[in-house]
């Protein structure tokens, strides 16, 4: 039983290792199936975990056998578990795609890098989740950012180079910040492990050095979540970024950055101090209505489909950010909701979008002229995927807003509702602008034949679709978990 | 005889339109796919006469409880007699649109007919499903694919025309989904703890009256399917679409979807006598859905007369036929529930009818307004003659099934003593008469006239077959329905009961 018995490990790690293993392999198909290989085993430690913690509990898993609060500490709760399944289940569908997507994308002789800096990301955003020492948290961050940065770079356009320059700048600012905070806790506690420090921070909680640290921590994850006015890497980064990397990261690096806030508001400081005594709540229901209702209709002014969709994922983040700021239980289901349905839904499109790169050689709406009948089964997908963002009833994300807009009732907050109800409106007025174009207006003749893109391709963002109608009939699965997981932040 | 599970009788008549949504996308032979779909459609309406036997006997309860959907409510279905009287309408006019639209494409030549079939199978497993579902979520779930799904037959044609049509189709019905009637079925669940369709209504005693009145409102105009002014936009423009998907629009599937469910959340949501008891209270403001609907029927009446386009004409008449329904729904009386759900059946057939001799008189002669009918009913004689009848039945004379649902209307509402309503009903006879007896006169006394667009001694006889037969079979039934109503009677009867 050794296997099982450090899962919690061997989920971080053999991503871990199998990076440098891969930067010296060399023949693109071998990677790639390696690559595949590494992937899947660490959504079939996922799987393992989550029942393990499903049926027995909370595992707390000291590495090195050295025991909290003096080693590193790996705890994975049903959050956490939730969250790798979410990473690694994205990264297995998503590494399907790249088997035609990289290879058409990236040169064979940056593939071994492109899928070194992938394991590193995967890896570094699996290390975040597990692990219960902030320290830890923040290597695993900078592993993840420094690895998407150079991801986003990859990109075949020159813009792309500019994405990842204003990403790592805006991202390492994100990152000081969060070490800073963490000076602050460990200044005033003398601990590094978040169980530990809820403990000890009890009698210090007014004190300003530990205002100071919510507030440090608030503003860097903010940077690395992307909350609306912090918003501006994530829209240049997910365009210019080759498609696997934008459906990717879209999916997973905010939504890991949500994680961090729910822990540290959550598990660290303590739910009363960070939304009763401090307005934190308060400000992430503004910031997420600014978001939601900004980026919506900037996300309409797009002519670049994969723009669009970035500025579709900043509006996410405060459908997201607006259910944990009005913290109750409600809402912070909401938010867990909407982050696996979102995730599902917004990889399905950037991956369709990908498949129109693929096959016409650009994203701009003129490009999708006629798409609707030479690529059905992509269209299909983005259809299926934004109806679920749009919150049609028999779609994930319908469960995921009546959650919502209950959260809103429960909480007495009239405006809230009334903007959660309009901005859904609006998704579905960039999504139709899309379906138009594709359906209604002609292929352009000069180009040729466009055909649909290849079988590896479509297999995903289909099954991603489809798994957004079966959500949407049967969620009791997920909302059961995301239940468990409430009671559990919630000291139930 | 087959023998059939009847306790799965819900899944199967679900299930049915799916296979034929199934056979219409993947067979690529068109005599294949058109005559398999046939066949699998005319399992549909033995299937509801099975359902109708058991709600009638009383030897049964048909429910079908599917996932839980939000925590408390599910995905569920159960057959009650409102529910099956549209059940029966679905699946009748189904196989009768579907051998019409058979004909139609091929006289038409129309392109994508196998998509066209899939959505067109799809759109009736929707009204199947909000026919047969127990509580307002699982309705609002297929009321919405029942919009998703009908968004590609409407702008069938891609041009431009089209385009605009299908936004403002998509934009209203959606729009008002999402901004009123969301908001409408959440405040629901919030102040009754529950969704299910129950007798007597689950709000008695629940809310205020005030906030009775403003949910009441909520429904009526967030369901913009009913097409109540001022949200009945989307209609007119949709009459872009190809005409047999006009007639199922207008005369069975979206419109219908409408005004059934608002006749559901009335019945079942809020109850008739609650409704009445709080209507009272506001005196004469109470009665504002009488207010709203009757100048509907005025208003779209109005329209319809100025119109010289058919399809126009017909758009307008079906808003107004429509606010007939929700008018006698807002006595909020047992008769005037019997006499809504008589006017929704005749309306179906005689619409229909009417949208059918429309698209043969297009496909034969390209013709499309008023103006240019003179003389063609000797041409056409049996289209024709089916448009006299559906036109005699929604006027609302004897022997047509209209007759029966006028009678229930003006009896209602002498019953409820609203004289305003009769004296509304009386207006739009006369309207309905005026717009549709110069049709009539035209197309047999008159002789063909020249003028653009017409071919004179353009010696074309009656539609296509599949047409023709199709639309005398519907015409049959409105004759049928007017000496035979019992089905209807008694399926009326039982509502709220």
């Amino acid at each position: 039983m050794i296997f099982s018995a450090n899962l919690p490990a061997l989920q971080v790690l053999i991503p871990l290792i199998a990076a440098p293993i891969c930067s010296l392999l060399s023949g693109r198909r071998i990677i790639w199936i390696f690559v595949a290989l590494i992937t899947f085993i660490t959504f079939a430690c996922s799987i393992a975990i989550l029942s393990q913690v499903y049926t027995n509990g909370t595992i707390s898993y000291p590495m090195g056998g050295w025991l909290a609060p003096f080693g590193i500490e790996y705890k994975i709760d049903s959050l956490s578990a939730m969250f790798l399944l979410l990473i690694s289940g994205i990264a297995s569908v998503t590494i399907i795609y790249a088997w035609d997507s990289v290879e058409k994308e990236i040169s064979a002789a940056q593939q071994p890098f492109f899928y070194t800096a992938y394991l590193l990301c995967f890896a570094g955003m699996l290390g975040i989740v597990a692990t219960n020492d902030i320290f830890n948290i923040y290597v695993f961050l900078e592993i993840s950012s420094l690895a998407t940065y150079a991801l986003v770079a990859m990109g075949k356009d020159k813009r792309a180079l500019i994405a990842a320059f204003e990403y790592l700048i805006l991202g390492t600012i994100g990152a000081t910040f969060i070490l800073i905070a963490i000076g602050f806790v460990y200044a005033m506690t003398g601990s590094l492990n978040i169980s530990d420090i809820a403990m000890r921070i009890k009698p210090v909680l007014g004190t300003m050095p530990v205002k100071m640290a919510i507030a440090f921590f608030t503003v860097g994850l903010a940077l690395k979540i992307a909350i609306f006015p912090l918003h501006l890497w994530l829209a240049n980064a997910y365009t210019n970024a080759p498609s696997f990397v934008s459906s990717f990261l879209a999916a997973t690096t905010t939504k890991v950055g949500i994680y961090v806030l729910i822990r540290i508001t959550y598990n660290m400081f303590g739910r009363e101090f960070a939304y009763t005594s401090l307005p934190i709540g308060q400000i992430l229901i503004i910031l997420g209505l600014l978001g939601i209702l900004v980026a919506s209709v900037v996300a309409i002014m797009q002519d670049n489909i994969k723009k669009m969709l970035a500025y579709s994922s900043v509006a996410q983040v405060g459908y997201i950010i607006l259910g944990i700021g009005l913290a109750n239980i409600q809402g912070i289901s909401a938010s867990l909701l909407q982050i696996v349905f979102f995730s599902i839904a917004k990889a399905a499109m950037f991956m369709a979008a990908g498949a129109v790169l693929f096959s016409v050689k650009g994203v701009r709406l003129e490009n999708f002229a006629g798409i609707g009948r030479r690529m059905p089964f992509t269209m299909t997908a983005f259809i299926i995927s934004g109806l679920s963002m749009a919150g049609i009833p028999g779609t994930a994300g319908f469960v995921a807003k009546w959650y919502l807009l209950q959260a809103t009732i429960s909480a007495g907050m009239w405006h809230v509702f009334v903007v959660v109800i309009i901005s859904s409106l609006l998704t579905l007025v960039y999504i139709w602008k899309v379906v138009e174009v594709a359906f209604f207006d002609r292929v352009d003749g000069s180009k040729g034949g466009i055909n649909e893109a290849p079988l590896l391709m479509l297999v995903p963002m289909l099954g991603l679709a489809l798994l957004s109608i079966v959500l949407g009939i049967y969620p009791g699965c997920i909302t059961g978990y995301v239940a468990q997981v409430v009671t559990g932040l919630f000291g139930g | 005889m087959l023998q059939l599970n009847t306790l799965l009788l819900i899944q199967y008549s679900l299930c049915i339109p799916l296979v034929a949504a199934f056979f219409a996308a993947v067979i690529p032979y068109r005599n294949i796919r058109d005559g398999l779909m046939v066949l699998t459609s005319l399992a549909l309406p033995l299937c509801v006469y099975k359902i109708y036997q058991i709600i009638l006997a009383g030897s049964g309860i048909l429910e079908w409880k599917f996932f839980e959907i939000i925590p408390g409510i599910a995905l569920h279905f159960r057959v009650e007699s409102l529910g099956v009287i549209f059940a029966i309408i679905v699946a009748i006019l189904w196989v009768v649109s579907l051998i019409y639209s058979i004909g139609y494409m091929r006289g038409n030549n129309e392109g994508n007919q196998g998509s066209f079939f899939t959505f067109f199978c799809i759109a009736i497993f929707a009204s199947i499903g909000v026919a047969f579902s127990a509580n307002m979520l699982t309705l609002f779930i297929f009321y919405e694919l029942i919009t998703i799904s009908t968004y590609p037959l409407v702008t069938h044609n891609r041009v431009d025309k089209t385009k605009k049509a299908g936004r403002a189709y998509i934009g209203i019905l959606v729009g008002t989904a999402m901004l009123i009637l969301l908001p409408a079925i959440i405040f629901t669940f919030n102040a009754a703890g529950t969704l299910d369709f129950k007798v007597g209504g689950i709000l008695t005693g629940k809310i205020s009256s005030q906030f009775t009145m403003l949910l009441l409102a909520l429904y009526v105009f967030g369901v913009a399917k009913a097409a109540i002014m001022p949200v009945h936009k989307w209609l007119p423009r949709a009459m872009v679409a190809p005409t047999p998907v006009s007639a199922l629009l207008h005369a069975v599937v979206v419109v219908k979807a409408g005004v059934f469910t608002i006749l559901k959340v009335v019945v079942y949501i809020f109850g008739i006598e609650n409704l009445a008891k709080v209507s009272l209270e506001f005196g004469q403001y109470g009665d504002w859905l009488l207010y709203v609907s009757a100048f509907t029927i005025v208003a779209a009446s109005l329209i319809a007369l100025t119109k010289d386009n058919l399809k126009q004409l017909l758009a307008y008449s079906t808003i107004s036929q429509l606010a007939c329904v929700i008018m006698a729904l807002a006595m909020f009386s047992p008769k005037g529930i019997i006499a809504a759900t008589f006017q929704i059946v005749a309306h179906a057939f005689a619409k229909i009818v009417m949208f059918f001799a429309v698209g043969s008189i297009y496909t034969v002669s390209s013709k499309q307004k008023v103006s240019e009918l003179s003389g063609i009913g000797r041409m056409m004689p049996f289209t024709m003659g089916a448009f006299t009848i559906a036109a005699i039945s929604l006027i609302g004379l004897p022997p047509a099934v209209g007759f029966i649902a006028k009678w229930n209307i003006i009896d209602g509402a002498m019953g409820a003593e609203q004289f305003f309503a009769v004296v509304v009903i009386a207006i739009s006879t006369m309207f309905n008469t005026a717009y549709f007896l110069p049709i009539i006169y035209k197309s047999f006394f008159e002789k063909e006239q020249p003028g653009v667009g017409v071919i004179i001694d353009n010696k074309h006889g009656e539609a296509p077959f599949l047409m023709v037969i199709s639309t005398c079979f519907a015409a049959l039934i409105i004759l049928v329905l007017c000496v035979w109503p019992d089905i209807f009677w008694r399926l009326a009867g039982m509502v709220g009961k």
